[in-house]
């Protein structure tokens, strides 16, 4: 058994012919937290996807226990994906389950445990994310890091090996980002889980992260350890750091000459 | 099973649902009055059945005794047998009488059965001898407006005659 | 220069056609494809019943008001209006065999099946829409769950079973209103009134086509809801759009299956 939970090999994939991942190479050893980084639209939760097996890569492999994932048949990634968690960035809890309901979900779907274990387990879930008792509440009534918080119980309702996590500090307030950010950390740590998180959050995201990809371009940009990361001297990374308004990666969208475009006034 | 409030409503749902069906088949639709119970089969030849059709009532002093369970065409005769299947409680005559008639002006039409004389009754597979089709309107009418033309006619010739009496 | 103009805005509007009639079918292709695997994850809607008893509920049970109200007016009306005709021709008597085969035949299963796009149709295609929108669905099957055995073939198999129920209730519940207005307000004759309708109305040829046409407008009509709840946009604008197509579609659908199914048994 390989030390590496997951793999992903010179992976290529794009929508109508327009390439959004250009040969990445990336690996999530056992056990560690590892982020995936880069600016909006550089497909990181696309890559959430196809480690998911949601969708299929246009060339390259990614393996998940040492089990190509896109030459599974619709059982084998079924029983691929009961090895994984994954928070949704919005949460994603089905708005017409309670909060109970929601994270005992997984449990009534996919096992035959007796209701009075489901019930036991629930609790035992809501209260590792401090929210034991809002379980009878329905989700309209979460705000909206509580409801982060209940979507990531359900996430490890059946203790999985990965935890994926989708921009899980996204509109939140700087309180419920750092229950979040702790929360993934001592979760990680006690379920001896592998937890990925896709963020564009550096600052929380250096905090707990063992090990930090930089996407870019549709290859991996720059990689290392967040303190590595920090002093880097790549013009990108240092962009994307210290959050810099213009570099390599350019304030406008590509555009026509703009003197041209004012002064002939068509598109 | 845990029995909840859905499951109560569902209930209902179906009950009313069965309820309204067998509404539908016993107060709308004709299947308690068409059950005869046993029945035997007889035949009539018609030299017309006019817009007689299948499953039409068989009346004899106006009460159902039974219903017609098929119309066919006999290319040797040219007529219309008329299959008809009649209650096993009511006997008939052998030289009863097979009419067509129509309820109404221009109501649906039924067999008439009259009963005739003879001591012995019509059984299974019999065939009813003395029938009368179905009236025709046009061919009442061309006959009615005939008659009614040779009527003037007749009726022209005296009265032109009478006034040089 | 204006007649080149020309000729790229007609190639452009001959093109629209055709990309609108290609992406129609690939819309019944992708819809016939859900249509057979529901078919094929149905089972689980049967061993788990309560899933479907849920939804039955919804779009059964929540209908029953807007289904007997409509169908109380349609036969007060359908009365009304036949005892107008009838009259001039003396046979007032034929009004019970009037409303009681219109509404068997015709309008008990078709309006039924429009007022069940409008009522529980957009409700399904909104709640999936939605449920897609806010990555539920992805989210199931990120778990390890099929959505299609434990979102849509429930819903589907509820639509199926609830349609001919409704159907036959809004038939019962018109001929009532029809019989009010008949025998005590117009003044028809009780017993004329019954005997005419069950002298004329065919258990097998009226009452069980009826409810063949409700459980094939049933399928229909559910399945239309479903696919464009699943299909939608992932937008808020995008679940409007699909909640008024599955009207639209499903109205047009009822209509034309009606005159093809009608045509099959009358040859019947």
């Amino acid at each position: 058994m390989t030390s590496n939970i997951v793999e992903i090999d010179n992976l290529s994939f794009g929508y109508k012919g327009r390439l959004l991942h250009k040969g990445i190479n990336m690996a999530f050893p056992r056990g560690k937290v590892v982020a995936i980084m880069g600016g909006s639209g550089s497909g990181k939760t696309t890559l959430l996807r196809l480690i998911g097996g949601q969708i299929k890569p246009a060339q390259g492999k990614v393996r998940v226990d040492g089990k190509v994932v896109h030459e599974q048949d619709r059982d084998g990634i079924y029983q691929l994906r009961r090895k994984m968690g994954m928070l949704f960035q919005h949460g994603a809890l089905f708005t017409d389950l309670s909060t109970f309901d929601n994270v005992a979900f997984p449990m009534r779907e996919l096992t035959d445990l007796p209701e009075s274990m489901i019930r036991d387990l629930v609790l035992m879930k809501l209260n590792a994310v401090g929210l034991r008792g809002a379980h009878m509440l329905m989700p309209t009534e979460l705000s909206g890091g509580m409801a982060r918080r209940v979507a990531l119980a359900r996430a490890i309702a059946l203790d999985p090996c990965i935890v994926m996590y989708d921009e899980p500090f996204a509109g939140l307030d700087p309180i419920s980002m750092g229950v979040i950010c702790g929360l993934i950390r001592s979760l990680n740590d006690a379920l001896g889980a592998t937890s990925i998180i896709v963020s564009h959050d550096v600052k929380e995201t250096f905090i707990i992260a063992d090990y930090v990809y930089f996407v870019a371009d549709g290859v991996v940009a720059a990689e290392g350890t967040p303190h590595d990361l920090m002093q880097s001297t790549l013009p990108f990374v240092h962009q994307f750091v210290h959050g810099e308004k213009d570099g390599p990666v350019p304030f406008h969208y590509p555009a026509g000459n703009y003197q041209s475009e004012l002064l002939n006034q068509q598109l | 099973m845990e029995r909840t409030k859905i499951d109560l409503w569902v209930g209902i749902f179906v009950a009313l649902g069965v309820a309204a069906l067998l509404g539908l088949a016993m107060k709308v639709g004709n299947l308690t009055s068409n059950n005869l119970g046993k029945t035997y089969s007889v035949s009539a030849a018609f030299e017309n059945v006019g817009g007689l059709k299948p499953n039409a009532p068989v009346k004899s002093a106006g009460v159902v005794v039974g219903r017609v369970a098929d119309i066919k065409f006999d290319s040797k005769t040219y007529e219309a047998i008329v299959n008809i299947n009649i209650d096993q409680r009511y006997a008939f005559p052998k030289d009863t009488f097979a009419n067509i008639y129509t309820a109404g002006l221009l109501g649906e039409q039924y067999v008439g059965l009259e009963a005739g004389g003879e001591d012995d009754s019509l059984k299974n597979g019999d065939k009813i001898t003395q029938t009368q089709g179905a009236v025709v309107l046009e061919k009442m009418i061309s006959k009615f407006l005939f008659s009614k033309a040779s009527e003037s006619e007749s009726n022209s010739e005296p009265a032109a005659a009478t006034p040089e009496n | 220069m204006i007649k080149s103009n020309l000729i790229i805005s007609i190639a452009h509007f001959l093109r629209g056609i055709g990309h609108r009639m290609i992406s129609r079918v690939w819309r019944l292709g992708a819809g016939t494809r859900l249509f057979l695997l529901t078919i094929m994850y149905s089972g689980e809607s049967f061993r788990r019943f309560h899933l479907t008893l849920r939804e039955i509920y919804f779009t059964g049970v929540m209908s029953l008001l807007i289904i007997i109200v409509s169908a109380f007016f349609v036969g007060m009306v359908l009365a009304l209006q036949g005892y107008n005709t009838l009259q001039k021709y003396g046979s007032s008597e034929a009004i019970g065999v009037l409303v009681a085969l219109s509404l068997v035949r015709e309008l008990g299963p078709v309006v039924t099946a429009l007022l069940f796009a409008g009522r529980a149709g957009t409700a399904i295609t909104a709640e999936i829409g939605l449920m897609k929108t806010t990555e539920q669905l992805s989210a199931m099957e990120m778990m390890a769950v099929n959505p299609i055995a434990r979102v849509v073939a429930p819903r589907f198999w509820a639509g199926v079973i609830s349609m001919p129920i409704l159907a036959a209730l809004f038939s019962m519940v018109g001929v009532l209103g029809g019989y009010l207005v008949a025998v005590p307000l117009i003044g028809v004759d009780s017993g004329a009134f019954w005997s005419q309708m069950q002298a004329n109305v065919d258990v097998r040829a009226d009452i069980v086509n009826g409810v063949i046409k409700s459980v094939v407008f049933a399928v229909a009509c559910t399945m239309i809801a479903l696919f464009e709840g699943f299909d939608a946009p992932p937008t808020a604008e995008g679940v409007s759009h699909a909640t008024t197509r599955t009207v639209v579609i499903s109205s047009l659908t009822v209509l034309g299956l009606d005159f093809v199914l009608t045509s099959f048994m009358m040859v019947v």
